[in-house]
């Protein structure tokens, strides 16, 4: 069973989504999607500066099996990437919801938000995926 | 349909995560890929391949039949050796890949999973008038890595087991013992009865032999240079431009296999060939991909992270007169790559080392 904590935010493509106390939001993927790909092994970030809307891919995480596109939770602008997953993209596995974050947005408006799933929608995403 | 192994019970008790394979279902991993490709690289891993179809062929015509329908030749086969060599079709395209043991009183041949149907039909569209095909549920386990021989023995009592070489096969009581695998490790392949199977996995899980999954099967494979069917070669493609030139027997010239007249026509004069790809960039070479080499464009046919060499590696098929520095297309993005030959690891060893 995969941990789904109630403070993000989550798209059914399975990316979260937290707002931070600075107002941006940052972007990962769930533990249930990081189990689902398996180990790890290379991130492709999007560029620092670029303005992206919600449902954009914004990047792709690729496992040794396979490759998968990262889509944007919300609109606005990358203002950071993490750094650590260029060198240590494994962090994704260790650690979804903390160390292994992909990149900030500054939202260009906070109500897209309230379009993604909370925690017990996307639980059902998920369940619905695995049978 | 999917088809279970007797094992299926075996792999939810060790938590390998079951996916849908060519119409099985089995384990790509047991959690971490890479782990159970670095036990068998450092230690010991075992597979369920028991998906692979196994068809002995016995009766007097089963020499002849096979020396007609195969690209390598098992006339010069001993008792208990074996060869691998690819199934034609008569235009010279690859129906399948296979290993043939010459047995005491017969032959056997492991098939992919994939292609288990088209080989029985093709196999019973040729088969000559004296000779019997049989097709019988076994278990078959890989043991593989530089452990496995040393497991297997303490597990078993087998005696001798590390005298057997390489491309040779064992038979004990109703079990075949062959020094093969497809890895680029040293092990065996053992084939048995369901029950003693069963048994033998657990014995060999008790005695810390990682149980491995199609994921490291995969980046083993493609790590030790060898072609997976339905991806490096297929139909469409015959030995001569699959890197696997060396298992046609083009002596004695006058046995006339299926598909010889087409691909010795292309003997000498191929236009393409399949090479390793090394990525010097960063990202992952995947299947599909567009090369881009001194002499025109080729085609990535398999590409993978490589977690011995901790960089990404691939198979890919080019014009024949490709070499060294290429790039490859990303997604959009051109990346720096190198052509080089195939393996990229055995035996625990880097092959390939980036310059």
């Amino acid at each position: 069973m995969s941990e789904i904590p109630n403070e993000m935010k989550y798209a059914a493509t399975h990316e979260w989504a937290r707002l931070e106390e600075d107002g941006t939001v940052t972007v990962g993927i769930s533990d249930h999607a990081q189990q689902a790909l398996g180990d790890v092994v290379y991130v492709e970030m999007p560029e620092i500066g670029l303005t992206i809307s919600e449902g954009e891919e914004a990047g792709v995480v690729e496992s040794v099996k396979a490759a998968s596109d990262i889509y944007a939770p919300v609109r606005g602008e990358v203002i950071e990437v993490n750094p650590k997953l260029d060198d240590a993209p494994e962090t994704v596995n260790e650690d979804p919801y903390g160390e292994g974050w992909f990149f900030k947005i500054q939202p260009s408006d906070l109500a897209d938000l309230d379009e993604l799933l909370d925690a017990e929608s996307y639980a059902e995403v998920c369940d619905a995926e695995d049978h | 349909m999917t088809e279970k192994t007797p094992l299926y019970d075996s792999h939810l008790a060790a938590g390998g995560r079951m996916v849908d394979f060519a119409g099985w279902i089995m384990p790509v991993n047991y959690g971490s890929q890479i782990e159970e490709h670095t036990a068998v690289r450092t230690d010991a891993g075992m597979f369920d391949v028991s998906h692979m179809t196994i068809i002995d062929i016995n009766g007097p015509d089963a020499e002849d039949f096979l020396r007609s329908i195969i690209a390598n030749d098992v006339a010069s086969l001993l008792v208990n050796q074996a060869l691998y060599s690819a199934l034609l079709n008569e235009a010279g395209g690859i129906l399948d890949d296979l290993i043939v043991y010459r047995l005491d009183d017969g032959f056997r041949c492991v098939v992919n999973a994939s292609t288990r149907q088209k080989v029985l039909d093709w196999f019973a569209l040729h088969a000559y008038a004296d000779m019997t095909f049989a097709h019988k549920p076994q278990i078959m386990i890989a043991i593989q890595g530089p452990k496995a021989i040393q497991r297997l023995s303490a597990v078993t009592a087998i005696l001798l087991l590390d005298e057997l070489k390489p491309f040779y096969a064992m038979p004990h009581d109703d079990w075949l013992i062959g020094r093969t695998g497809y890895t680029g490790e040293d092990g065996v392949e053992v084939m048995l009865p369901v029950e003693q199977g069963i048994r033998l996995w657990q014995q060999l899980r008790d005695a810390g032999v990682a149980p491995a999954g199609l994921g490291a099967r995969d980046t083993l494979r493609l790590e030790a240079g060898l072609n997976l069917y339905g991806q490096d070669m297929d139909e469409t493609t015959s030995p001569l431009v699959s890197n696997i030139g060396w298992t046609v027997a083009w002596n004695p010239p006058e046995r006339n296999f299926i598909g010889r007249a087409a691909i010795e026509a292309q003997r000498g004069n191929a236009e393409e060939k399949l090479v390793g790809l090394v990525l010097e960039d960063k990202g992952i070479l995947r299947h599909d991909q567009k090369v881009i080499t001194n002499a025109g464009d080729g085609v990535i046919t398999s590409g993978t992270y490589s977690p011995s060499l901790e960089y990404s590696i691939g198979l890919a098929r080019v014009p024949k007169g490709a070499t060294g520095e290429c790039q490859v297309d990303i997604r959009g993005k051109l990346k720096k790559a190198r052509l080089v030959k195939p393996p990229f690891v055995r035996k625990g060893k880097d092959l390939v080392s980036k310059s």
